[in-house]
This record gives C-alpha cells, structure tokens and sequence, in this order.
C-alpha cells in the first residue's frame, strides 16, 4: 500500500519536472539529445595524452577530459599513499619529533578545505616561482618556473620500445625468483637471500633489451630560450597544483586509516609472536601486515574514490578535467542536463567498478569465522 | 650442564611502570622438571613475573638467567630464550588468518628453519598429543575457546621449549570448557615438563604443583609445598587470599 | 590490599638513570639509531626554519593598512596590512558596508546557541525552541525586509555568515530526511529499499561539484517560469539533498549497531513498527552516531567552499573576490594564511569537541553484556 502511494508520488513528481524542462527547453531554444556530441566542440584543451584540436567532436572532448581526470587521479593516487604511508606510520614512532610532525601534517591538512589548498598551491606555483625566461634549475635540464616543470624525456627509438617491452618479463622473472625462494624455504627451511637478485633481473632486463635495441642516448632536452623554456616534456602548474594538493590532503586521510589499520591488531599478536622467536621483521610481515592490511583496505580504497572525486576541483584552476570541460561544453551549448548526466554516468561507473573490485577482495581476505 | 643447576634464576629482580613499582627485590630459583603454581590477588605482579623471564617485560634491576643465558638488553640472547621457553597466553593470541596447523607450524618453519613438510608433521603431532588433530584445517574463529586455548599449547610445544609459561591460561574460558585444558596441561606435568603457572585454579595447585607461591604488591609473600602451603598459610596476607578464593 | 601502609614502605622510585628528562630524551629522541638521525634532520631544520618564519611573518611584517610600505616589502616580509584593509570583504562578502553589524549579530547568536548545544546536559526540550528562535533571527537579519531593516537580497549574502548558514541549514534538514532514508534501506518493502538504496549510491558516487552544477544549472529548467527560485536556495537544497545520503549512511550504522534483542523486546510488549523505530531504536541510534554527526557538521562546514565554483562568495570566495583587486593581488599569501586560520581554528575546534564527545557519551552508553 505504502509502496503505490509512493510510486504514485514519485511518478507525478517526476511528469511535473518532465514537463516543465520541456517547456523552459522549447522557450529558450535550447536543444535535447545528445546529438550535440557528434559536433565539433570549438574549444581548445590545454593540455592531456589524448590528441584532440577544437575541430574534433565533444564526445572526443570528453573523452579527452575523462584521460585527464585518470591522469591526474593516478599520479594523485600513488603520491597519496607513499606519503600517506610514512606520514601514518611516523604517528606510531617512538621519536617525540617525528610523531609530533605527523600529527601537525594530518591536523592540519584535514582541517581546511580542499579547495583552499588547490587555490593556494596554484597561486604559489604561478606567482612566486621564477618567470620561464630565468628558472629554478633543480637538476641538470631539469627547470621550474611559472610554466611548470620541464624534465628531459628520450626521444622514441627502437631500442626504448624494447625495453620497455622487456620490462615486464624483467618483473615476472623477479617474481619467479621470489616463488623459488618460498619452495627452497619449505623444502629445506632456509631462505635463500633473493633480493639483489631479484633486483638485478627486474631492472637488468629492460637495461639488455635497450642495449640490444642500439643503446639510443639522445634525449629531448629542455633549453632555455629568450622566450621561455622549450623541449623535454613538461608539467604543467595547473597539473603540478592538482596533483601535489590532492596527494597532500588525501595522505592525511590515508595517514589516519594506516594508523588505525596498525593499531587495530591486537598487542597479543606481536606478543605471541614474540613469545615463540620470531624475530621483529617476520612477525610483522607474517603477523601483523596481513592482519592490518584487512583493516585498511576497504577505507583506503573509498579514499582512492574521494580523490578521484576531489579531483573534479580542477574547474577552479583551470585544469582541463572532465569537469571542467563540462563546464566550458555547457556554457557553449547550453545542453546542461545531457552534459550533467554524462559526468554523472562517468563517477558512477568507476565507483561501481571500484566496489565490485572492494567487494570481492573482501570476500577473498575475510577472516572465517563460526 | 649440571643437572642440578636451576633453569630458571631470578635475583634481586625489580621492575617499574613509570614510578609504579611493580616487582620487588624478587629472587626465585626454578629447578629442572619443577612445577610451579604462582597465584595471588590481581595487581600483584605475577603475570609481570613471567613476562619478564621471556622479556615480553623488561625488568630495570637483578639479573635473570634462563638454562644458563642470561638475560640482557642484547636481542641475541633474548631470541634464544625465547627458543626455549614456551608462553601460553589468556587470551590464547592465536593468529586469526592462518588455520590451525599453519598457526602450530610457524615457529618450526621460520624460526628453527625446519622444512614445511617436517614442520606440518611436527605440528600435526603436536596437536594429536593435545587432542585436536582432527581440527587442523579449521581456522581459530571456528573454535571453541576451550580448543583454542589446545592449540595455544600445541604451538607453544612444537618449539620444543625447555620451560612452559602459562598466564592464567583457564581465566578467559567458560567453565566447561576448564577441565579439557587443565586435563591437557596435567599430562605436561606427568611428562616432566619445567612449568610455571599463574593461575586461580586452587585444584590444579593442590594436584600437579610441587611449589605454589604467593605473591602479592609485587613480592614473593610465601612458598611452599602444596600441601604445607594450604594446609598452613603462615601469612595474614595468604591466609586473607586463601579465604575468598578456595571453595567453603 | 593496595595502599596499606606494609605495602608503600616496600615502594621505592625507579633508578635515577631510568627516570628524568635524560631518560625521556634517550627514549624519545635517540632510541635507535634512525630515531637519532630523524631527531638531528629535524631539529637543524628547525633550527634554519624557525627564525626566518618568525622574521617574515612577525618582526619585518607591515601589520596597518599600508600599501606603500606593503609594496616596498617585495615578499621579504608578511604584509598584513592586506588583512587590515580587506578583512570585512573576506569575512562578509559583498553584504552592504553599512549594513554588515546585521550578519555580525546574527553570527554571534548563532555561535551562542551552538555554544549552548554543545554540553550533554543542555539537550533539553528548550534548546529546540532557542534553536528555533535562533535560526529565524539569523535570517531575518540577513535578509530584512522587516522590523525596519533594509532589504538585503541573497545574492549579496556572502563571507563567513554564508559559510554558516549554508553548514546550519544543511545539516539540520539533511538530518530528518537522512533517517527517513535510513529507515527506507532497512525496510521490507523491495520498492522502497530499492529506491532508497538507489538515492543513496548515485548520490555518494559523484561529486559534490556536479550536484552544485545541478543546482546551478539544470534546477531552474525544471521549475515552471514561474516559480523564481533564487540561487542561495537552490545551492542550499542542493547540499542538503548531497548531504542527506552521507547522513543515512551514518544513521544506517547506528541502527545497526544496536543489538537485535532491543527489536524483539519491543515487538515481544507489542509495539507496532513506528512506535518501536520512535520510541526505542531511533532515540539510542541516534544518540549512538551523535559524535559521527558531529563530523560530518565538520565536513559540510569545508564542502561549503565549493559554492565558489558557482559564483557565490563564501569565505573562500570572497577572499578571491579580494584578491581580485590588482592593487593587493600579489599578497595573496597572507590572505590564504588568513582564511586558512579561520577555517582551521573552526575546524580544528569541532573536531576537538566530536572526540571530547566521544568520550563523554560513551561512558553513558552501556555495551551490550556488560554491567555497570
């Protein structure tokens, strides 16, 4: 009964939106549909892997601005955790300093607004860094100015193609010199010493596979010029600003949950692992990791999500995310409500893939228990 | 070695919790094959006592020694005592995300370098002997408490200990389940096993013991024989602590 | 028994080298040998750092409403003068000049009743009805139109009474409607647990940003051309709305908190369902996640900066609506520093509380199984 009352309601509420859209539509011709994608957008991108010029389709548009958000998410991602890691970890140290640093990074970064530090970090990164004409040599060919970061990239031969392709056969050998570590342990109960091998093959393979390719050294590298610093590949602040903001305040959530991840395994466990000789490191690779990462992984992973969606602030510094170019495609066509949808579609769709994936890892690790 | 050396020796132990003073001037001798029963009021440092043999606490004052190595602030020779002495918790502190014969066949494997299959066996007999092979595929969180505290034994014993530590190991069990660790650790003692057990189960002391100690506000208040130590409490303090805990 | 007079005699203090600030050092500073390398990084980094903060932001720093001064500075020193001269358009927008003791009072009101709120033993039925006075006042000294009052119109609102009302509003009416949401995910009734689960996992899987830009611009095209719905409203619905799904969320783990015997013991008296949610679950739920609400009053408080994107001059707005005058644009880092402050102090300062409140509440309720 209930359930048709409210089925009820929801269907006029829904007929008097329709209505009334279609209505304020046809008044002030704007179209409907999405035809407007297959259109060419008219506007330019600053930056992005995806090639795109003003004469290509909004949808191309799109796409490229949804590589964008993936590009900056990613880096974002990784940088969040490394930091995010160490700074959650330096909360649990024994040294007063240490601890006292970590807990004034996490206090502070998770008290004022995102968007506060993105605006900062840009306005610092644009104003106060050295024009491209005179700027900040970090490192042989490695320059820092308003025009962001320049690093020097390989120009593309045949020989980086190889090695990059050997890459990962280097990794899968390391791993298969891990697996015959662990079977030598279970047969005689030493463990070989595998590290530096493992090492040598993971970075030895793509190192054999460029020589092979003709040992290419020539490098695009950036020089100053009377204008500005060209050649090399670069970064541009609007990227660096993004980027470095959202690891910044993500690591400070992330510190927080690989805190509790930690402190979550009970203090018996280390003890009983102490009380039959395992020496630190083993009980806490063999104890206390697996425990902890089941801990912290599912609110790490909501984390992931946060920053990927933290990253749709790049409308306020300019960086042409998928967002951003949203808004700049509806100030154009003004098809907000198609447009609006599509970005809508787009975080639902990486949020549902991410909660299946969460979803099965947890079946996987749960602890079984009656 | 001589055989009639103790294995375990405490002197002019002490040991502080902040300014707290937890352990007082404890000196204590424990013979080869000895079964001791340390018992007394909560707060009266005796879980603190048998921590402190296997280092779990760190003492500030006295020496102990442990089968001739002598405890010092040098890991080395606190992982060798730890090799030999066997510590069976309250709250058993089996580790949840392994099964039960990987929980027994850790030690063997990464600690005494003993192959995997070897280990398994070891760890397999271990847990016949403690009467709970059957489970050894089962994970802890599926076991009763009574059998998780077996399990504790069985990984304590699959090193192969000198000396058994046991911390109120009955305290955190349903009463039924009592009598199925008692009865295990009972068959320990008839083996010849070197034990020390903190415990309130008055049943246990008057049977296997053959020293019941008690202590209390950190110090050795009395020692005696089972049957000495219950039938003549020489102490006000053990005569008090005798009346609420023995049954009328 | 501890504490007899045999007992303290037998005490002695630890050994001098094991208690003191020579052993705190050695044990918190230079345990081991990274610990001492962290403690000399980080004390030579000190050492360097300290000062030169101190001379920028402090001894060299113009702090009156100088420009020239300011300007002969060229970054070596903080000018806070920037602050002097702008503070009222950061901290209320473009509310009219004359007319601002209006959003001052009406801050300081609400900040008295939130005071007010804050101890356990104030959660009586009066604090609804301050509440209720308190609110209205708030508005009508924002926007006037009676009592004398020159009209002010909501475009204008802005700056931290903006921040404060778009926090209060979405908070207070999210709440109500997060329950009802709550309620529906753990009901029977497939439609209803379908819809609501469907509400709450599209609305928590995208941006805040898209539902501003919802607000913005789809909202007044779904409304009849005559029903002018201005823009502060519908940012306000559309954070209450965003919001209103994190808050089932936290409900839902309150509820489920509670142990199934406080079901069957209602249903076993004979309650029917809404007496017993009304009577018995929702009052222990949400007593349960207050300290959860608590934080999310916090998160709502920072997501409030992102009406900048939407044109509308919080106080993070306002503060590039007063770096976006050329005379004082390169002083811009004071102005952050400013606003980063403010943000912090009141951030900071709720969170303190939530964890305070934690603590106070948790010696009320009881776990199940265990006795007092």
């Amino acid at each position: 009964m209930v359930q048709l009352a409210l089925a009820a309601a929801l269907v006029l509420a829904a007929a008097f939106l329709w209505t009334n859209l279609r209505e304020n539509l046809a008044s002030r011709q704007i179209r409907s549909g999405f035809g407007f994608l297959r259109e060419p957008a008219g506007f330019a991108i600053g930056e992005g892997p995806v090639p795109y010029t003003p004469s290509d389709s909004y949808l191309w548009a799109l796409a490229a601005g949804v590589a964008n958000t993936l590009r900056a998410s990613a880096v974002g991602i990784v940088l969040a955790t490394i930091v995010g890691t160490l700074v959650g970890v330096g909360r649990l140290s024994r040294n007063v300093l240490v601890r006292g640093a970590s807990t004034a990074y996490v206090e502070t970064l998770r008290n004022v607004p995102l968007l506060l530090q993105l605006l900062a970090w840009y306005l610092v990164l644009t104003e106060l860094l050295p024009e491209g004409t005179d700027p900040v040599r970090l490192a042989p060919h490695v320059f820092l100015s308003k025009d962001g970061l320049q690093l020097p990239v390989p120009v593309w031969a045949r020989g980086w193609a190889l090695a990059l392709a050997a890459l990962p056969i280097g990794l899968l050998g390391a791993w298969a010199l891990f697996r015959w570590a662990r079977s030598r342990r279970e047969r005689t109960g030493h463990t070989p010493q595998v590290l530096w091998p493992a090492l040598l093959v993971a970075l030895g393979a793509p190192v054999l596979a460029w020589l092979a390719g003709g040992a290419p050294r020539e490098l695009d590298v950036p020089e100053v010029t009377t204008f500005n610093v060209s050649g090399g590949v670069g970064m541009t602040p609007e990227f660096l600003s993004l980027v470095l903001g959202l690891s910044a305040f993500t690591a400070a959530y992330i510190a927080e949950i690989v805190r509790s991840g930690i402190l979550a395994v009970p203090r018996g466990q280390i003890e009983a692992a102490a009380a039959i000789g395992l020496s630190h490191r083993r009980a806490l690779r063999l104890v206390v990791l697996p425990q902890a990462l089941r801990v912290i992984v599912p609110p790490l992973t909501s984390q992931y999500l946060n920053l990927i969606k933290n990253s749709s602030l790049a409308v306020a510094i300019g960086y042409p995310d998928l967002v951003s170019i949203t808004n700049t495609a509806i100030n154009q066509n003004g098809q907000a409500l198609e447009s609006i949808l599509l970005i809508m579609s787009v975080y639902l769709t990486i949020n549902l893939l991410t909660a299946l994936a969460m979803g099965w890892y947890n079946r996987r690790v749960a602890l079984v228990e009656r | 070695m001589n055989a009639a050396a103790p294995i375990i020796e405490l002197a002019g132990v002490n040991k502080w919790f902040g300014k707290f003073h937890a352990l007082k001037d404890i000196d204590l001798q424990i013979a080869r094959g000895e079964r001791v029963v340390v018992c007394g009021p909560s707060g009266s440092g005796k879980s603190t006592l048998i921590r402190c043999i296997n280092r779990l606490e760190e003492n500030q004052e006295g020496r102990i020694v442990v089968d001739g190595i002598e405890l010092t602030e040098d890991l080395r020779s606190v992982e060798r005592i730890r090799r030999e002495v066997g510590m069976v918790f309250q709250q058993f502190n089996l580790f949840p995300h392994l099964t039960v014969l990987e929980n027994v066949a850790l030690g063997p494997q990464f600690v005494l370098h003993t192959p995997r299959r070897d280990a398994e066996a070891s760890a397999l007999q271990q847990l016949e002997r403690v009467r709970i092979g059957d489970q050894a595929a089962k994970y802890p969180g599926q076991l009763s408490g009574g059998q998780q505290q077996r399990v504790a034994i069985a990984r304590a014993l699959c090193m192969r200990p000198k000396v058994m530590l046991f911390d109120e190991p009955t305290s955190a069990l349903d009463p039924e389940m009592v009598k199925e660790v008692l009865d295990v650790m009972l068959e320990l003692a008839t083996e010849g096993m070197t034990m020390v057990v903190v415990t309130h189960e008055m049943g246990f002391a008057r049977s296997v013991a053959d020293r019941v100690i008690f202590m209390d506000e950190g110090r050795i208040v009395e020692q005696n024989p089972p049957r000495e130590f219950f039938a003549n409490p020489r102490n006000e303090r053990t005569r008090d602590f005798l009346a609420k805990v023995l049954p009328r | 028994m501890p504490g007899t007079a045999e007992a303290l005699a037998g005490a002695r203090l630890p050994p001098v080298r094991r208690r003191g600030p020579w052993a705190w050092a050695r044990a918190n500073l230079f345990a081991t040998v990274p610990s001492t390398i962290a403690t000399v990084v980080f004390a030579a980094t000190l050492a360097r750092a300290l000062p030169r903060i101190a001379r920028w932001a402090v001894t060299g720093a113009v702090w009156s409403a100088d420009y020239d001064a300011c300007r002969q500075l060229a970054y070596r020193a903080a000018c806070w003068g920037f602050v002097a001269e702008k503070h009222r358009l950061i901290l209320f927008g473009r509310y009219p000049y004359p007319e601002q003791w209006r959003p001052l009072v009406g801050t300081l009101l609400v900040v008295a009743a939130l005071g007010a709120s804050a101890h356990p033993r104030c959660w009586r039925r009066w604090l609804v009805a301050v509440w209720a006075v308190v609110l209205p006042a708030f508005l009508v000294l924002m926007g006037g139109g009676v009592l004398g009052l020159t009209p002010v119109e909501t475009g204008l609102w802005g700056g931290l009474p903006l921040t404060i009302l778009l926090t209060l509003v979405g908070v207070s009416i999210s709440i109500p409607i997060g329950v009802v949401l709550a309620l529906a995910r753990r009901s029977k009734l497939p439609f209803l647990r379908a819809a609501a689960t469907l509400y709450i996992e599209m609305v928590r899987g995208v941006p805040l940003i898209t539902v501003l830009f919802v607000a913005s611009f789809v909202m007044p095209l779904m409304l009849p051309r005559q029903a002018r719905i201005d823009v502060l409203t519908r940012i306000a619905a559309g954070i209450t709305l965003f919001q209103a799904a994190y808050m089932a969320e936290v409900v839902r783990g309150g509820l489920q908190a509670l142990p199934r015997g406080q079901h069957e013991a209602a249903a076993s008296i004979g309650l029917s369902w809404w007496q017993t949610q009304r009577r018995v679950i929702l009052p222990q739920a949400l007593v349960l996640v207050i300290p959860s609400f608590v934080n999310s009053l916090l998160s709502v408080f920072m997501d409030t900066s992102l009406v900048t994107v939407v044109s509308m001059y919080d106080l993070t707005g306002a503060l590039r609506l007063a770096l976006g005058d050329p005379r004082w644009r390169n002083f811009f880092l004071e102005g952050y520093l400013f606003v980063g402050a403010v943000y912090f102090t009141c951030c900071f300062g709720m969170s303190r509380y939530s964890a305070w409140l934690e603590r106070r509440l948790g010696r009320w309720i009881s776990r199940p199984g265990t006795s007092r």
